[in-house]
């Protein structure tokens, strides 16, 4: 099978700080790969690299066989790559309806009918259980169920590969376990690439885990394997033996 | 944008344009030209709203786009002898063709920078008008003499140097432009427009092409704006180079703060508001412009989102 995604020595450096450090990566289509490692150690920027938010200062991208290094990020969008911010980043002053309805109406290919963006928003919220909020402005919901919106606003682009940021950032623990439940759903249709600092969520999700410190690839393995990994606790526990 | 029931907005509109047209028929004769003009300017207003209210573009440079309306469809009268529609076309080509050109130079920039660059543009603009004296006439100006300024539509004739022909002429295109307006905003354009000035990476992360998005609203306000100057020069018959001047970037600036950004109405509430504070107090004192300043403190410090924009946000929330 070939991998979904690929990175070829991709590196970026900020100033004199290697922030991703000649990655070599690869993603298999239908998995849920997270990405753990200590604060700093690059991850969001390896990510923000994959949704092209930032630019590489070397190395090379490939999704679906297709090099996608030069590609703005609205065109990887289109491509099905699709991100979701660590810092709650909805639109506040617009309704939930509306930020969800801006994703769908730009997927839907007849373009016409004003039926198909409500029905296809709806149904987006419906799967993140907002429906009964659509009407109130995005900046008065819950934090929970703003995180829940960005998700939504993902789902609603039909991604192919789903970035999640940090998803659980800042949720109670009853909405980490439905939580858990959704991601396993958008699973059936995506693959998943999830950064995520809370440990019992990747053990319960991931289908392997990669590991980053100091902006390389540390580990990759299924939980089992990064769990009893020596170098793996080091990096975490700072403690070398 | 509220999920707003789309007949009561269409009918407020729609009201408002009767309103304007029975008001032809009880009006004072001064009255009745001024509001002809303030119509045509509401227009500039509403192009500048375009970009203004609903992406978040502050431009200092619009008059270069109502003066390229003004200039293009006065010159094309004056010096090539053209029939009104063809001048009136003449000069929203020349407001399309230079907000694109403008727009792709200046989109590349944002915040302070944009206004400088669009500002810059705009001196430019003036300076060329005042440069090519021997044909734009330079600071005098020039009068589009009243012979030509007739309306050909079939038989009939209309001149638009008659009051009643003059009006009903404003009032056809504000209310173009104004229902253009409200179907914009509520289209799914309006939409993406509006969340590019609220969060644009975040649209882009949305798989939107924002530089693209954002260069088709310059172009359409521009050439909103060129329609008002086109319509000036051929309903007042004087073409002139203070219309390119920074005091008419910076009017519809007012008088879309003054009615309400990003509102469809707000433009038109704005312009006449302005229009008759400065004529009820100089009737009254040669200090008016104390008096208007007074009135705009007091605006801000009451209306901060403009007569309109306050309204909607404290009563009618369906206000488009």
């Amino acid at each position: 099978m070939t991998p979904l995604l690929t990175t070829k020595g991709l590196s970026r450096n900020f100033g004199g700080l290697r922030a991703v450090d000649g990655v070599d990566f690869a993603l298999m289509p239908g998995e849920i790969r997270a990405v753990i490692g200590p604060n700093g150690a690059g991850k969001t920027t390896f990510v923000s690299l994959v949704s092209g938010r930032i630019q590489p200062s070397s190395g090379m991208i490939v999704f679906d066989g297709a090099d996608i290094t030069n590609l703005p990020a609205y065109a990887r969008v289109r491509l099905g790559i699709a991100y979701t911010f660590q810092i709650t980043s909805v639109f506040a002053n617009l309704t939930a309806y509306d930020n969800v309805a801006l994703p769908v109406q730009r997927t839907l290919t007849d373009g016409r009918s004003k039926g198909a963006v409500h029905a296809s928003a709806m149904a987006a919220l419906e799967r993140t259980g907002l429906a009964d909020r659509a009407h109130m402005p995005a900046g008065q919901l819950s934090y929970g169920h703003q995180r829940l919106l960005e998700v939504a606003m993902g789902l609603a682009l039909k991604p192919r590969l789903l970035i999640l940021d940090e998803p659980t950032q800042g949720l109670a623990d009853s909405e980490i376990d439905n939580f858990i439940g959704l991601v396993r759903e958008i699973a059936k249709s995506a693959t998943v690439l999830l950064i995520e600092h809370n440990m019992p969520v990747v053990m319960q999700l991931a289908d392997r885990i990669t590991v980053f410190n100091a902006g390389k690839i540390l580990a990759e393995g299924t939980p089992e394997q990064v769990r009893a990994n020596a170098e793996v606790q080091d990096a975490y526990l700072g403690t070398t033996p | 944008m509220k999920e707003a029931s789309p007949a009561k907005a269409y009918a407020l509109h729609v009201g408002v344009i009767v309103l304007l047209f029975a008001l032809s028929f009880v009006l004072p004769e001064y009255h009745h030209g001024l509001l002809a003009r303030i119509m045509v300017l509401a227009v500039f207003a509403m192009g500048y709203n375009m970009l203004f209210g609903y992406v978040g573009l502050l431009s200092l440079g619009h008059a270069m786009f109502f003066s390229a309306g003004l200039y293009g469809a006065g010159l094309a009268v004056i010096h090539l002898g053209w029939s009104v529609p063809a001048a009136f076309a003449a000069g929203l080509a020349c407001g399309a063709l230079l907000a694109l050109v403008i727009g792709l130079l200046a989109l590349r920039t944002s915040g302070v920078a944009f206004m400088i660059v669009t500002m810059m543009f705009a001196q430019v603009f003036y300076l060329i008008i005042l440069y090519l004296a021997a044909w734009t006439g330079g600071d005098q100006g020039l009068v589009v003499p009243q012979s030509a300024r007739v309306l050909v539509l079939g038989s009939t004739s209309l001149g638009l140097t008659n009051p009643t022909v003059r009006y009903m002429s404003a009032l056809v295109l504000f209310s173009i432009v104004l229902l253009m307006t409200l179907a914009v905003v509520r289209s799914r354009y309006g939409r993406v427009l509006v969340a590019i000035r609220e969060n644009e990476e975040r649209t882009k992360m949305l798989g939107y092409d924002t530089f693209s998005n954002k260069l088709a609203a310059v172009v359409v306000s521009g050439t909103i704006c060129a329609a008002s100057g086109a319509a000036y020069a051929l309903l007042f018959g004087y073409v002139g180079s203070t219309f390119a001047s920074v005091q008419y970037s910076i009017l519809p600036l007012l008088w879309v703060l003054l009615g309400g950004a990003a509102t469809t109405l707000g433009p038109l509430i704005g312009t006449l508001f302005m229009y008759y504070v400065v004529d009820i107090t100089s009737g009254y004192t040669s200090a008016y412009l104390l008096i208007v300043g007074i009135a705009l403190i007091l605006l801000v410090l009451f209306f901060p989102k403009g007569i309109l924009g306050t309204i909607r946000q404290r009563w009618l929330g369906w206000l488009p």
